[in-house]
């Protein structure tokens, strides 16, 4: 094989690292390059320094380090058997990559993973290398996050979550039959000890920062994962439950869902048709229900269809919660709780807020609301305030076209 | 009339002070004209108010001046102003900045607001670029804010970029740092900075990689990236051409995926198999026997699709092999077609019924659940790849077709189907069981073959 130039093997591993989500930077401890030799700094909040027309952020320099790889995974353009051209970056290579993009403020930082190359314990050793070097050699302190490999040494593993930001280990897909079937070479026992084992260094790294100011850190911003959506049979319910689960017992950051996406090089046992993107954004809502909203997964679960267990396509899963659960509204916004405004659609977390502060002084009219949020159209039939009571609305049958957009009407004298 | 000079558009402390004066003197927020830099030669003004004595300090909640600083930073001119209104209405109101729907409130809660995106912004799209001087290497941006955040955003890149040199420059001033001290100059132009970098070249193909053709979302991109920062981020060069030609690769993706020849269609198909076997899509599992699955050759040109399994079929765990199997068969036979040349299966899966005594009778599946059943069915037409697929009845049309269309006018013609090849509807072959007269029964089985015989020839031509 020709020798490939930096640039010939970005576009590579750049393309082979596409597949996985997460380009967040976001919670992680503050930092600063002040009084340091090096660059780099953290917020807690992350940056998105650019987008692209997928409508995904850019904020840290997402790369596999090789594409090559022992496992034969169906939904995985990096397979085995896959014919897609391979590169491999040198961890040297990476290091000096990401410092040049960072200097320009092109980035937050780098996410590293890799196709398996050799054995679990060399390739979490390249990986960590490159962490190291970053942290080490150049006193980089900026975000960092690592990919970890489930049979890797404990102690390389104990290693990435030093010098990382967040880790990650991807459950791939939400049913252990879909494993089975597209990455028969994976096993979810394995993910869910090596998430387990993460966890608790994870926590116990917590524990000690707070004894200690001098305990080293232990990947501060905690650990991720992310599903495949559309790939196995797995429903909206199944995957909502499935996520508050793993949210539960692996104290997860985020659960990433990844609509499965067309891949060059397809494997024939992969479905060839992408689920609608607008699933994986209603998944991502039910998400933030049980995250932000007080939701418990099986009331999320509840807005999906009670034969099918999809989520409504055409409605947000606020919405459609409400309009299975009339019976809880219209909810009177200068009395209900929190936990009952939260549920109105259309008033979100920070309107909820300011209403609460608000009516410790006075009374909120329907001119009032309308200030704190985007739209009335949404929330008129779902609450009371002091010169407002939908009366019949909350009870009409034909409720969800109301408060759903219209389709837009055709132009009569378009061109 | 009082008329206060700031020193410059983010001029904070002086606005605090003036306000803090005016305050104290009981000045109406509309006697008070706010000017930024400029000559002392207007005709209404008056000499600046003395400044207040410590004593008659008004006291204002911390959540005001939190607010008032990054409102204040705002390009509206009447920002100043606006403030003191506010403040002025606190005296006699402490609880009002508590009130976010108070409409003077809410309009600095959007200015404050406007101000931290442009500044966030500012951070996350300022880009360097390298010239190397005498001191080594020297990074350098331009940027066009929309408000006045300069010097509030000053520490930022400070904090991040601590060991660099570097400057910023913008329309209205720059800011220079040299390792240990920051020091600001006066407003630039584009032209001051380096026109490219080396760099950025594979910083696009970076941009270009990660993006993926499959999914195009201009517009979440746009929300957060609009264009009026474009021309200052060398890699919205190449969205243009990104976009023109993503639906074109994406298609030859999945036509590329089509067309391949994988050797593992079997073992696709036995996995797909197993993986239905425990399937609970719907809750037609928890009564029926077991999952029944199509079968036949994996290379069929047509596909078959009923509705459900009947009893007989539920037992066995194959598709038609109870009485409307039998009346297929017959057909086929008639037809001219050999069954084990086609692949043959079910929109519904599990077999749904009514226990009525000792029997179970048929029950029609919803179409949740032929929603549900749908993703098999797509599964099995993906593998074996038919050029035609015969729907059997409805909820076979139904399955087949993702809406419910009527067996009368849709039958007998080939369909354009979405995901490739050609759909064709007829009868369910249990249909034919069910006409009582005879004459009327032959008629239409005659039908039901014609039908059948015409969709083998469009798969075998």
């Amino acid at each position: 094989m020709a020798q490939l130039d930096t640039r010939e093997k970005l576009a590579i591993l750049a393309d082979a690292a596409k597949y996985d989500a997460s380009c967040a930077s976001s919670g992680t401890s503050k930092r600063n390059s002040a009084g340091g030799k090096g660059i780099g700094s953290t917020e807690g909040m992350g940056i998105c320094h650019a987008y692209a027309p997928d409508g995904r952020c850019i904020s840290l320099l997402k790369i596999l380090l090789t594409n090559s790889c022992i496992f034969d995974c169906h939904y995985c353009i990096n397979r085995k058997s896959s014919n897609v051209r391979r590169a491999r970056f040198t961890a040297q290579e990476v290091v000096t990559l990401t410092l040049s993009f960072y200097r320009r403020n092109y980035i937050e930082g780098l996410f590293l993973s890799s196709g398996i190359i050799g054995s679990s314990d060399y390739t979490m050793e390249q990986i960590v290398e490159v962490a190291r070097s970053l942290r080490e050699d150049h006193d980089f302190r900026g975000y960092i996050h690592l990919k970890t490999i489930p049979d890797a040494d404990s102690d390389l593993v104990e290693a990435a979550g030093r010098h990382a930001d967040r880790v990650s280990i991807n459950v791939e897909l939400p049913t252990e039959q879909g494993l089975k079937r597209l990455a028969p070479e994976k096993s979810q026992r394995r993910i869910e000890r090596a998430m387990g084992a993460m966890h608790r260094s994870i926590e116990d790294g917590g524990d000690a920062a707070k004894r200690y100011r001098s305990a080293p850190r232990f990947a501060p911003a905690g650990q991720s994962t992310q599903m495949i959506v559309g790939a196995d049979a797995a429903t909206d319910g199944d995957i909502v439950r499935r996520a508050s689960q793993l949210y539960g017992r692996f104290g997860l950051r985020r659960v990433y869902y990844s609509a499965f996406s067309p891949i060059p090089e397809a494997s024939t046992v992969l479905p060839l048709q992408r689920p609608p993107l607008m699933r994986e954004h209603r998944l991502y809502q039910s998400d933030w229900l049980m995250r932000f909203y007080e939701y418990r997964p099986d009331e999320v679960a509840a807005a999906a269809d009670p034969v099918t267990g999809m989520l409504p396509l055409d409605i947000d899963p606020k919405l459609a919660w409400a309009l299975r659960f009339r019976d809880r509204f219209p909810v009177d916004v200068n009395r209900a709780p929190r936990e009952m405004l939260l549920r109105v659609p259309g008033l979100g977390v920070k309107a909820v807020n300011a209403i609460l502060t608000t009516r410790r002084w006075r009374q909120l009219r329907l001119a009032d609301v309308a200030r704190l949020t985007v739209s009335l159209t949404k929330l008129r039939p779902f609450l009371i305030t002091a010169d407002w009571r939908p009366v019949a609305l909350t009870d009409r049958a034909d409720l969800r076209s109301l408060v759903t957009k219209r389709a837009k009407q055709l132009e009569l004298f378009a061109a | 009339m009082h008329t206060v000079r700031l020193a410059g558009e983010d001029d904070f402390e002086g606005w605090r002070d003036a306000a803090r004066s005016l305050a104290a003197l009981g000045a109406a927020p509309d006697t008070v004209i706010w000017q930024v830099g400029g000559a002392r030669d207007d005709l209404f003004g008056e000499a600046p108010p003395p400044p207040a004595s410590p004593k008659s300090e008004t006291r204002v909640p911390r959540r005001f001046v939190e607010l008032v600083r990054s409102a204040l930073l705002h390009r509206d001119p009447e920002r100043f102003a606006l403030g003191y209104a506010l403040l002025v209405r606190l005296a006699d109101q402490p609880r009002l900045i508590d009130d976010a729907a108070d409409p003077l409130v809410r309009r600095l809660e959007t200015m404050a607001k406007a101000v931290r995106r442009d500044i966030h912004k500012m951070r996350a799209f300022v880009r360097f670029r390298a010239i190397e001087d005498e001191g080594g290497d020297r990074y350098i941006a331009w940027f066009e804010p929309d408000h006045h955040i300069v010097h509030a955003n000053a520490a930022f890149f400070v904090n991040r970029f601590a060991s660099m040199r570097w400057s910023i420059l913008t329309p209205a001033l720059s800011l220079h740092w040299d390792s240990e001290m920051l020091r600001e100059g006066p407003g630039a132009s584009k032209r001051d900075a380096p026109g490219d970098d080396p760099v950025e070249a594979i910083w696009k193909t970076y941009y270009a990689s990660i993006f993926n053709p499959a999914r195009l979302k201009t517009g979440a991109m746009l929300k957060e990236m609009p264009r009026k920062y474009w021309k200052n981020m060398p890699e919205t060069a190449l969205v243009g051409e990104l976009v023109a030609t993503a639906r074109q690769r994406e298609s030859a993706m999945i036509d590329t995926a089509r067309t391949a020849t994988g050797g593992n269609i079997e073992a696709a198909w036995q996995a797909l198999r197993d993986e239905a076997a425990s399937c609970r899509r719907c809750s037609l599992y928890k009564n029926a026997t077991q999952t029944v699955f199509g079968e036949g050759p994996l290379d069929a040109a047509m596909m078959l699709i009923g509705e459900q399994p009947g009893d007989q079929e539920d037992l066995a765990g194959r598709p038609f092999v109870g009485p409307a199997g039998q009346v297929l068969d017959t057909a086929l036979g008639e037809a001219g077609i050999d069954r084990a040349r086609l692949y043959v299966t079910n929109a519904v899966k599990h077999f749904k019924f009514t226990p009525r005594g000792k029997r179970r009778i048929h029950a029609k599946p919803d179409s949740g659940e032929i929603e549900a059943c749908r993703w098999w069915v797509e599964q099995e037409k993906m593998l074996v790849k038919p050029k035609v697929s015969v729907a059997l009845g409805a909820t076979a049309a139904r399955s087949l077709l993702g809406k419910t269309v009527t067996i009368g006018r849709e039958r007998g013609r080939p369909i354009e189907l979405a995901g490739g090849g050609v759909g064709w509807i007829t009868v369910h072959p249990s249909y034919l069981l069910r006409i009582p007269e005879a004459d009327r029964a032959a008629e239409e089985t005659n039908r039901f073959v014609a039908d059948l015989k015409a969709a083998y020839a469009l798969a075998a031509g």
